[in-house]
């Protein structure tokens, strides 16, 4: 069941469209907001509620990789596995967050604090390595500044 | 007509059509996987490369993709240049690093577009070393199987199920490489038409799943032009056999019938051939185990000796068939096989086709036209392809629109770009909710008087000196107005109504607004469905109701009834039936599967079923169509006519008839209703090259192993006296007349779209036209009006009024003797408008016994908010069900 708030923002966002399924996008977006991901039960209960068939929202939501379809962690760390950031040490970064968090790409820690994915480049080649965790860009990445970053998010 | 240039060939060509369609009909190969004839191109799979020139100096061209150009005046491409060539080799090669290469589990092994494709663009070996991307499968239903990891992302599949047939549960989900083609979650198929998977996949990610269960290789099996026996639409296919069981239907193209596609119900409905409620045996009196048939044959003359003998035809058995019987027994002696109720209805409809003045369409007319008007009818449940065909005709909106914008009709994307989901007018009057309502302009349910009644308004709205129904709410009154208005501003309205609502006031009020229409100077069709795949043939035939028949019977004191392929407690209530039957001293029944009718018959005479028999079916638009024997059966079953002929033979009536070619002459020859019938289809004697038509192809194996429990010495093929085909892999095995298709072949081409080469144009006619011949056409051009407007209806006091609702799967008789129908069709049923069903306390699910007529059936409750109140609508056809449909009451 979505909650009366998430379904008040949503219908806020049908004003700006033609139709109300173009609003697809945003609906997810509030629901990820909300629950940090979109369960199979979201899935449906939006279907319902922008009259689409379900597999019309899933083929959406599975489209774009930052709409999560399987539980994510409090904060999400994008870390650049693109050419530059791999150039400039990634392997040492990814490596020292391994040890650290405890976990590989795509799985979340057990205190359920961080889950970890790779994405191509964040556009800031000229401060490689570079990640995003939560919504925060952190650049010219080293094992010890990544202690530190890490450690300001509880 | 654009003057191009293919391959240094000059050519005259359609400018609407694109270079990849303009190449393929002039005869050139190129490979394509998401261009389609009737999916149009997206320019996605990026196969079908080639190299246009600037003109005539242009040494070096560029590559393009050739369904994504017009074929506009003056183009010059080659299909050959290395440029072109080395491209597609490339794009092959990278659409098959994901693939499994497991052709040799495959079921679309050896019938493959895209090993055809595979080997068309060159790409024989695999330098691919990394791991490939695998996916998890997911159950889809009893129809379709699917496994994914042979998928090359073409998005057919998608684009066939959504945009053409209009069906929501299947999409494509993730990105990249990942893409998958299926459900959200697991379950079975929505669609009616989810079949035709099969057939536009171009890999086997889709296949048939009750092929799967007895899987056999496209060359191992004997195929023959067939007719579905499922409904009155008529569709052609092609059914193939092995080892004594048909193991597959896949349509078979005409342009103006089905074109490329099937329903479910006519794909998956043909497994009765191989129940085991098949009647085999002769059974006479004594005898459950079964005699010999010179026994039974003896038996019979004796006890027909003298006596009165009168016989029952059948709406699902062929024009020779019941010509047979009627002949057997004598014109006062024959019944078309169905109820009085029903026969008036079909007589109705097929009279109003043949003494009106409005043409009744093909499928393809249907396709074409612009607005369209359903009284009283669920489509998709009772002529299921005609209801594919309503939703393409309602998209012809997009034309203008996209001519407006200068983008050809084929170029799919923008063409759905421009139209979003804007459709053209459809109004739909029924009893209860349709599957078509999602693209309806307007819905309007109530009873049948009511339809009619909103079809008179509607005619009125046309034609003012017309009777406007009195009494009418301003709500229907301004309904109709809509509806006339619609149908007026467009070129092509379409009126489709039918028998299904058991409603005469219908099918006239239908016919009164179609001539309003052509009167008003529309090119206008009427369209009637009906129940059965030959209710129009045996319509046209002529005899008597049931009623009628068994009644004289009484007082004439004929003492022998023959029944054919006909199971009478599907016509009238059971009690009616016990009391007709008990009157005889002998019932004769011929039938293919066992039902209550042959429970009650003295005698049993096995005969074979479509696959086992030549014959004609004439189907709603009054279409004359052929389907062949496929196999020569192991068990004593030959077609029903030969059966008769046989009777004929064993008593004092013997037939001069002897094939299938001399019944369907004498047909043609001896009733002016069906000339031209006999030449639908080449005779016997015809030959290519001084040979039959081969049902086998070259590559047929184990011809002598299968046989060798038997002899090990090969069998003698048996020779097919009835039709131009034989039996096995000796004949013909190149392109012959239309109507005598076996299978689609041609080098290289081993799937299904080797039908390109069997077209004039792709997408267009068959080479010497599409088979079948129409017999009815509007010959008079006077209008005539039925204009009798029935009473509104009023609830009974008595109990809830029936009407008949239709289910594609259960409600029909042959498909549901098949698994995978079966699977599908769920229990009887009763639905009730929410109040009534709060009346009587009842909720969906719950069971119930209700009774019509006297007659009890245990039966489901359905809460149909669409269903007017007043009206029970109960499941037709389902096993129980009083078949007569008059006032139902129920007791909790
Ligand atoms: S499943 Fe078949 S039709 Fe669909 S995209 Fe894949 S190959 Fe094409
Ligand atoms: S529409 Fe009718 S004739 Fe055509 S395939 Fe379906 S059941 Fe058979
Ligand atoms: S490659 Fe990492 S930011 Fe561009
Ligand atoms: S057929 Fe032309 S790009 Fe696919």
């Amino acid at each position: 069941m979505l909650t009366a708030e998430e379904i008040h923002e949503i219908k806020e966002e049908f004003h700006l469209y033609p139709y109300k399924q173009a609003a697809c996008i945003e609906a997810l977006k509030v629901v990820q907001k909300h629950r940090r991901w979109v369960s199979d039960e979201n899935v449906k209960d939006l279907a319902e509620l922008l009259e689409m068939s379900a597999d019309e929202i899933d083929s959406v939501a599975t489209f774009y990789n930052l709409i999560y379809r399987r539980p994510v962690g409090k904060y999400v760390i994008l870390l650049c596995d693109s050419v530059s950031c791999y150039i400039m040490g990634l392997e040492t970064v990814l490596q020292h967050l391994e040890r650290t968090l405890g976990i590989k790409y795509g799985e979340t820690t057990a205190d359920d604090r961080f889950t970890m994915l790779p994405v191509p480049c964040l556009g800031t080649c000229d401060h490689a390595p570079a990640m995003i965790v939560g919504k925060d860009l952190y650049r010219d990445l080293t094992p010890e500044k990544i202690d530190e970053i890490l450690n300001s998010y509880k | 007509m654009a003057k191009i240039k293919i391959n240094g060939k000059e050519l005259e060509v359609d400018p609407n059509k694109n270079l990849l369609e303009a190449s393929i009909s002039a005869g050139f190969d190129v490979p394509y996987f998401c261009w389609h004839p009737k999916l149009g191109s997206i320019g996605s799979c990026r196969q079908c490369a080639v190299v246009k020139y600037r003109d005539e100096n242009d040494k070096v061209g560029r590559v393009v993709m050739s369904c994504m150009e017009p074929a506009s005046e003056g183009s010059i491409i080659s299909t050959e240049a290395p440029q072109a060539k080395e491209f597609r080799a490339n794009v092959i090669e990278a659409l098959m690093t994901n693939h499994p290469h497991d052709c040799p589990v495959c079921d679309e092994g050896g019938e493959c577009h895209l090993q055809d494709m595979t080997v068309m663009s060159g790409h024989t070996n695999r330098r691919f070393e990394f791991e490939k991307r695998t996916h998890n499968n997911q159950y889809l239903g009893p129809f379709i199987n699917h496994e994914m990891n042979r998928c090359i992302q073409c998005y057919r599949c998608v684009r066939y199920y959504r945009d053409y047939a209009g069906g929501d549960d299947l999409n494509v989900f993730s990105s990249r490489n990942r893409v998958y083609f299926g459900r959200a979650s697991e379950g079975v198929l929505e669609s009616e038409f989810s079949g035709n998977l099969v057939e536009v996949c171009p890999t086997g990610v889709f296949t048939d799943k009750t092929l799967k269960k007895h899987h056999t290789r496209k060359w191992d099996l004997t195929t023959a032009p067939s007719i579905c026996v499922h409904c009155s639409v008529g569709c052609n296919t092609i059914a193939g056999e092995r080892y004594g069981t048909v193991r597959r239907i896949y349509s078979r193209y005409n342009e103006q019938v089905n074109g490329y596609f099937l329903c479910d119900r006519g794909r998956f409905g043909y497994e009765f051939v191989n129940s085991d409620q098949r009647i085999t045996k002769y059974i006479i009196p004594g005898s459950t185990e079964g005699v010999s048939k010179s026994a039974a044959f003896d038996f019979i003359s004796k006890s027909i000796k003298g006596k009165k003998v009168i016989g029952v035809g059948s709406p699902r058995a062929s024009l020779e068939t019941n010509f047979a019987l009627k002949q057997f027994v004598g014109s006062e002696n024959f019944s078309v096989g169905l109820s009085k109720r029903d026969y008036q209805l079909a007589k109705l409809a097929v009279d109003t086709l043949i003494n009106g003045s409005v043409k009744s369409p093909s499928l393809k007319d249907v396709e074409k036209s612009e607005s369209v008007f359903v009284l009283g009818e669920d489509v998709t449940q009772t002529a299921p392809m005609l209801a594919l065909a309503i939703r393409q005709a309602i998209k012809n909106l997009v034309k203008p629109k996209a001519d407006k914008a200068g983008i050809p009709q084929w170029n799919d994307a923008p063409v759905r770009e421009i139209i979003q989901s804007a459709h053209g007018p459809l109004h739909i009057a029924a009893p209860v909710a349709t599957r078509l309502d999602d693209v309806a302009t307007t819905t309007y349910f109530s009873a049948p008087e009511n339809i009619a009644r909103l079809g008179y308004a509607v005619a009125h709205f046309i034609n003012t000196k017309l009777v406007l129904p009195s009494g009418l709410t301003d709500e229907v009154k301004t309904l109709a107005e809509k509806i006339a208005n619609d149908l007026l501003s467009s070129d092509k309205p379409l009126i489709v109504s039918g028998v299904h609502c058991k409603s005469s006031e219908v099918i006239k009020a239908a016919s009164d607004v179609a001539t309003a229409l052509k009167s008003a100077g529309k090119s206008v069709s009427l369209s009637y469905t009906f129940e059965e795949s030959n209710s129009v043939g045996v319509t046209m035939l002529d005899g008597k109701p049931l009623e009628e028949l068994f009644d004289e019977a009484k007082s004439s004191k004929a003492g022998v009834l023959v029944i054919v392929e006909n199971d009478l407690y599907r016509r009238l209530g059971k009690e009616k039936i016990d009391a007709y039957l008990s009157q005889f001293e002998q019932i004769i029944v011929l039938d293919h599967n066992e039902t209550e009718t042959t429970a009650k018959a003295t005698v049993v005479l096995p005969v074979g079923t479509f696959s086992e028999a030549d014959g004609t079916f004439i189907n709603q638009e009054g279409r004359a169509q052929r389907f062949y024997q496929v196999f020569v059966p192991e068990t004593d079953t030959p077609e029903s006519w030969r059966r008769i002929a046989e009777l004929g033979n064993a008593t004092e009536k013997p037939f001069i008839e002897n094939s299938f070619f001399d019944f369907t002459s004498s047909v043609a020859n001896s009733l002016p209703q069906f000339k031209g019938i006999a030449n639908i289809a080449p005779p016997p004697d015809f030959k290519v090259l001084g040979q039959k038509v081969a049902r086998e192809s070259i590559r047929y194996s184990g011809r002598t192993a299968m046989k060798a429990n038997i002899n090990i010495h090969e069998l003698k093929p048996v020779n097919d006296i009835d039709s131009a085909l034989s039996f096995t892999m000796e004949g013909y095995h190149g392109e012959a007349p239309s109507a005598l298709t076996t299978s689609y072949w041609s080098p290289g081409w081993n799937s299904a779209q080797a039908i390109n080469k069997y077209q004039i144009e792709v997408g267009g006619a068959l080479h010497g036209g599409d088979p079948g011949l129409r017999l009815i056409e509007p010959t008079v051009d006077k209008e005539s009006y039925f204009q009798t407007i029935p009473e509104a209806f009023k609830i009974s006091a008595k109990g809830l009024t029936t009407v008949p609702v239709y289910r594609i799967f259960g409600s029909e008789e042959l498909s549901t003797k098949s698994p995978a129908i079966i699977e599908r069709s769920g229990n009887a049923f009763i639905g009730l408008h929410p109040a009534d069903a709060k009346r009587a306390e009842l909720k969906n699910d719950d069971k119930l016994e209700i009774s019509i007529g006297g007659q009890l059936a245990t039966v489901n409750v359905i809460i149909m908010n669409e269903l007017a109140e007043g009206l029970a609508g109960v499941s037709a056809g389902y096993k129980g069900v009083n078949p007569e449909m008059s006032e139902v009451t129920f007791k909790k």
